[in-house]
């Protein structure tokens, strides 16, 4: 008898293909007469190519073109509008190749195409390029200085609402304070670079295996730009070696192969380095200025929050970093803001829970310094300021929130009770310890989506949309739901993704691609067990003459009458009497209807994170020592990969606190530690044990399956978490991220 | 940048020498742990790369005087993990294992590890300036992100600091450096083979183009009952030592002897101070007294600004090591 697999620990369908190298990645993916490129990058921050001198590279053996502004092809559509993405902020977009000038350090100037990488990698180095430099700012403290408030911002970006009067009621708070809290700015470095192979099929003829979070994004960047028809172009993305976000916008490795291959009518591959891995989107820095005022009872009276964010001097990227301020906690006065420092750098790109990331990190410290100044527990504050409804939005309730469930079942498993609250009072050999926590929030959006279900002649049943798995568990959940669905052993059942050619999907980001597939595979099975039982019930003499859809069930190939199971007929006896080897359906919901529904809701994600760090208070090292992370995200389908999820979360989380930073040279505008040894991210040694608890969790109108996704919630709130053990241990309040050892030698 | 270039195994170090000296751009290869990064970076070229990993110096062998040699192509690990090793050098073992990861260390071999390069930043991009790599181009480390960077001994030219860990516990155990010539066979101190930039910061050592290091010979005396090695750093564990120190003393009735103190990640070298050393001899081993060395050794450090923490971290790392030498703690 087969159990269901929604809700159980299930193994990732896609496992064995990674652990055997059979998964094959964009990199990968071959064809006879492939051409290799390889990228030129600047070297200035913000000037003009004065030559660019590429004899001695084009006399290297088995080097056919070097591509550069110099000679282009026409076929670029060079305007604005067309390097439009579905993730592009508000701004003038960037443009490979497009003209003299340089926008930012690092940026891509030319492109060597060889027969070998090797070759092409050799010639790249032999290219001459002079330079007239102009005068640039690089730093976010000094661009500060002229923030300004966003003209449009970013898709999703929502200007940060205030209420009451934060000034009035902050200056008369019995117990206050303010500070600054600043956040770096970090790269995404997924493990796989980004790279795209085009396959070259002949004029305007392209399949394209892209890294990317969404192939339909590439494939409508690409037609765009080089005015290439849908039909013709296949953008693939069977495997993702880890996005984090980065994959959300197509880069420029996609731009200049496609460029490539069409011009010189071959296949060809780009694949970018690790240093280029730093010369496109980044988390943006942030600069919050905070205030909180309470009454003596710990009720919140006032916030302000005030955000000065990075982005580039033709983007306006904008996160949302301010406003959780204004949902998180129940306070009538608020007051927000956030305004943009403009810098010569590229424009910031989504990484991990985008704004809550940064914003969190700086209201769950201040709420942590507020809790000292009460004498007051800190999750006794959180409780006493326990928003019930959504007061940045109209009041209304939230869809779902065990929240409070999640203080109270993650400081137990913790052992939070045993906190002392007053630091330097616990030691373990030389070490000091300390217990911190905080909160976390993040959305819980559902996105129309595309299935297409189909069965076929040998009993399996294929799931497929143009969706991601980006080391998500995406093709698992996918496989789990629909096996459910049909009472199938999840090894009759494929999932299919990351194929412009399947159903429509949305970029796979914001953590709503697990509460949007779930939600569509149901539709998509539904639709095609309805076809399937139609057919059986007007079968000749069909057993189920009588029997109506709702009052059937699908199991094991066989749709049986609920009500009496000997009334059945085989799936594959409906495939013989339809006399077709396969049958699909492809449904979605009705986005106008999914909208309507999920409107009167605010709908998110909560999380309490428990760290335990030890201090070597003298050497300014820190390591955390445990951490316990409670997360209410409704229902889990898939505890083994959601854990992950967290567990992912939570590690980079520390590293946010604890190591990562882009090391800036403000007399270059460059990047200094562009390299996996030098750009340091947490490592085995720095994380102790890391206990996931997912709470219990209703709710029916996130999705179907009361699904809320997993992708984000996991970082939010922990790298306040460490900085605030780390207060507790030592009695230091670091307000800039990363905390660092020089940084704590400094305050010692 | 990855040219063509061609490839010989040198049976012996004469001949690796001889091979060496036919063009400027010949080079040896150990573990290739740092060369291949550098050609790939574009930093440097190579003519012939000639492997000296099969000329029979990956031996560790003990000499009658009760010191040990150990031959240039023993790896990191073999060396951490030789019994006799971490019974008569624990410090040495221990120094090793603080440093880069098993992955690397089981590539890496003892003379590379002498002769890798700095982590200095801007050495590995040839976007920027750098005297190492280009000399007379300049230093931006000096005004630029220089919170890794020397505190000691560094000069106008250059503020790069060797990131060993391995040199720095072998310049306080005394160990001595073999080094075959094109002429002649050659034995120096260990303190004497790595340099200061001065003006000439491409210079990291005393080695000549056409000599190679064919072992390392370790004095019977290895602090076992004394040591430590600490070293502070941005991550537990694969990351460079921001500062460090390999400790060693002879503990009589309560007083200090003969004491040993090298720091790493502070200079062009590790860092030996005798002064600090004499200072202590004789006296208790108390907290005071350390810091009061620690004080000495860190006499004249000089920050560029980001590096300026360094100075206070360093005493702090040195007061660590000599007290935990007291009953060999090992740093976690």
């Amino acid at each position: 008898m087969r159990e269901n697999y929604i809700g159980k620990a299930t193994n990732r369908v896609d496992g064995p293909l990674k652990v055997t190298g059979q998964a094959k990645f964009a990199a990968e993916f071959t064809t006879s007469g492939l051409l290799y490129g390889v990228v030129v990058s600047g070297e200035i921050a913000k000037g003009k190519i004065d030559s660019l001198d590429d004899s001695e590279a084009l006399k290297v053996e088995g080097v056919h073109k070097v591509f550069s502004h110099k000679n282009r092809p026409d076929i670029i559509h060079y305007i604005n509008k067309k390097h439009e993405d579905q993730d592009s902020p508000y701004g003038e977009h960037f443009k490979p190749f497009y003209d003299e000038k340089i926008l930012f350090n690092q940026q891509p100037i030319a492109l060597v195409v060889a027969e070998t990488f090797e070759a092409a990698r050799h010639a790249s180095k032999l290219i001459k390029i002079k330079y007239s430099e102009e005068p640039f700012l690089t730093d976010m403290q000094i661009a500060r200085l002229e923030a300004k408030k966003p003209d449009k911002g970013k898709m999703g970006w929502e200007k940060p609402k205030s209420r009451g009067d934060a000034e009035k009621s902050f200056a008369s708070a019995e117990v206050k304070f303010e500070n600054e809290y600043t956040t770096s700015i970090n790269t995404h470095n997924p493990m796989e670079m980004f790279a795209s192979t085009v396959i070259y099929h002949g004029p305007g003829k392209l399949t394209i295996y892209d890294k990317t979070q969404g192939v339909m994004n590439s494939l409508g960047y690409v037609c765009n730009i080089f005015d290439l028809k849908k039909d013709d172009v296949q953008v693939l993305s069977p495997y993702v070696g880890g996005g984090f976000g980065s994959g959300l916008r197509p880069q420029y490795q996609l731009m200049l192969a496609t460029m490539a291959a069409l011009d010189m009518k071959q296949s060809v591959r780009v694949v970018l380095t690790r240093q280029q891995m730093f010369s496109f989107g980044h988390r943006p820095g942030s600069i919050n200025t905070f205030k909180l005022g309470a009454d003596k009872s710990g009720a919140l009276t006032s916030i302000y929050h005030h955000v000065v964010q990075e982005t580039s001097m033709f983007e306006e990227y904008t996160e949302n970093i301010a406003s959780w301020s204004g949902v998180a906690y129940h306070c009538e006065n608020v007051d927000l803001d956030h305004k943009l420092a403009h810098v010569n750098l590229y424009t910031p790109l989504d990484m991990r829970a985008p704004g809550a990331a940064s914003g969190m990190f700086a209201l769950e410290c201040g709420l942590d310094e507020l809790a000292l100044k009460l004498n007051m527990d800190p999750i006794e504050l959180r409780l006493k300021n326990f928003a019930v409804n959504d007061q940045a939005h109209f009041h209304r309730p939230h869809a779902s929130n065990e929240l409070k469930a999640c203080y109270i079942e993650g400081a137990e498993k913790f052992g939070w009770s045993k906190r002392n609250s007053k630091p330097r009072s616990l030691k373990d050999g030389r070490k000091f310890v300390g217990y911190g926590m905080a909160g976390g929030m993040w959305e819980a959006n559902r996105q129309a989506i595309q299935v297409m279900a189909a069965y076929n002649k040998e009993g399996k049943l294929t799931v497929s949309s143009a969706s991601s798995d980006m080391g998500t568990g995406t093709y698992t959940i996918m496989a789990q739901m629909a096996a459910d669905s049909f009472g199938l052993h999840i090894d009759q059942v494929k999932a299919m993704i990351g194929d412009s050619k399947l159903p429509e999907a949305p970029l796979s980001g914001g953590s709503w691609t697990a509460a949007s597939l779930s939600h569509g595979v149901i539709f998509a099975c539904d639709k095609l067990k309805k076809t399937l039982f139609d057919s059986a019930k007007g079968m000749k003499n069909s057993p189920l003459s009588k029997s109506t859809f709702e009052g059937s069930v699908f199991k094991e190939g066989w749709v049986y009458d609920k009500t009496d199971l000997t009334k059945k007929v085989s799936l594959l006896d409906i495939l013989k009497h339809e006399k077709k080897d396969e049958i699909t359906e492809t449904d979605g919901e009705n986005k106008i209807m999914g909208m309507i529904k999920q409107m009167p809701y605010s709908k998110n994600t909560h999380a309490a994170v428990f760290v335990e760090v030890k201090v070597d208070e003298d050497l300014g090292m820190v390591e955390v020592t445990k951490v316990v992370s409670a997360v209410a995200a409704g229902k889990i389908l898939n505890p083994k990969t959601a854990r992950s999820q967290i567990l992912g979360g939570v590690v980079w989380g520390i590293s946010q606190a604890l190591h990562e930073t882009n090391l800036i040279d403000h007399n270059f505008g460059r990047i200094m530690n562009h390299s996996l040894a030098e750009y340091h991210i947490t490592v085995q040694k720095d994380v102790g044990n890391i206990e996931v608890i997912f709470i219990d969790e209703k709710d029916d109108v996130t999705s179907k399956m009361g699904v809320k996704g997993l992708g984000e919630i996991g970082i939010v709130g922990t790298a306040a978490a460490v900085a605030n053990a780390i207060y507790n241990a030592i009695g230091m309040r670091i307000r800039e991220l990363p905390i660092t050892p020089d940084k704590l030698i400094r305050a010692t | 940048m990855m040219s063509d270039f061609s490839f010989q195994r040198a049976k012996t170090p004469k001949e690796a020498v001889i091979l060496l000296g036919l063009h400027k751009d010949n080079k040896v290869i150990g573990g290739g742990t740092n060369l291949l990064d550098m050609m790939k970076e574009g930093m440097t070229d190579s003519h012939e790369i000639i492997d000296i990993n099969r000329m029979g110096l990956n031996k560790i062998i003990r000499n009658e005087d009760g010191g040990f040699l150990i031959g240039a192509s023993v790896t990191n690990t073999d060396l951490a993990y030789h019994k006799e090793i971490e019974k008569h050098y624990p410090l040495l073992s221990k120094a090793i294992l603080k440093g880069a990861s098993p992955q690397i260390r089981n590539m890496a071999t003892t003379a590379g590890n002498m002769l890798q390069r700095t982590r200095c930043y801007y050495f590995y991009d040839t976007a920027t300036p750098c005297n190492k790599r280009n000399p007379g181009s300049g230093c931006p480390a000096k005004t630029g992100v220089n919170h890794i960077h020397a505190i000691l001994g560094a000069s106008e030219s250059c503020i790069a600091v060797h990131p060993s860990d391995m040199c720095v516990a072998l310049a306080a155990l005394d160990a001595k450096v073999h080094i075959q010539g094109a002429k002649a066979e050659k034995i120096i101190p260990f303190v004497a083979f790595h340099k200061l930039p001065g003006n000439t910061p491409h210079l990291d050592n005393i080695l000549a183009h056409d000599e190679i290091i064919t072992g390392v010979e370790l004095p019977a005396n290895g602090f076992a009952k004394h040591h430590a090695y600490v070293k502070a750093r941005e991550r537990n564990s694969y990351a460079f030592a921001l500062a460090s120190a390999a400790v060693g003393y002879e503990l009589n009735d309560n007083l200090l002897g003969d004491v040993r103190i090298a720091l790493g990640g502070v200079a062009h070298k590790p860092w030996r101070n005798t002064e600090a050393e004499i200072f202590l001899k004789g006296k208790l081993p108390t907290k005071d007294n350390f810091r009061k060395a620690a004080e000495i050794i860190l006499e004249g450090a000089r920050g560029y600004g980001q590096n300026d923490f360094k100075i206070e971290l360093a005493k702090r790392v040195v007061v660590r090591a000599l007290e935990m030498a007291i009953n060999n703690e090992v740093q976690l």
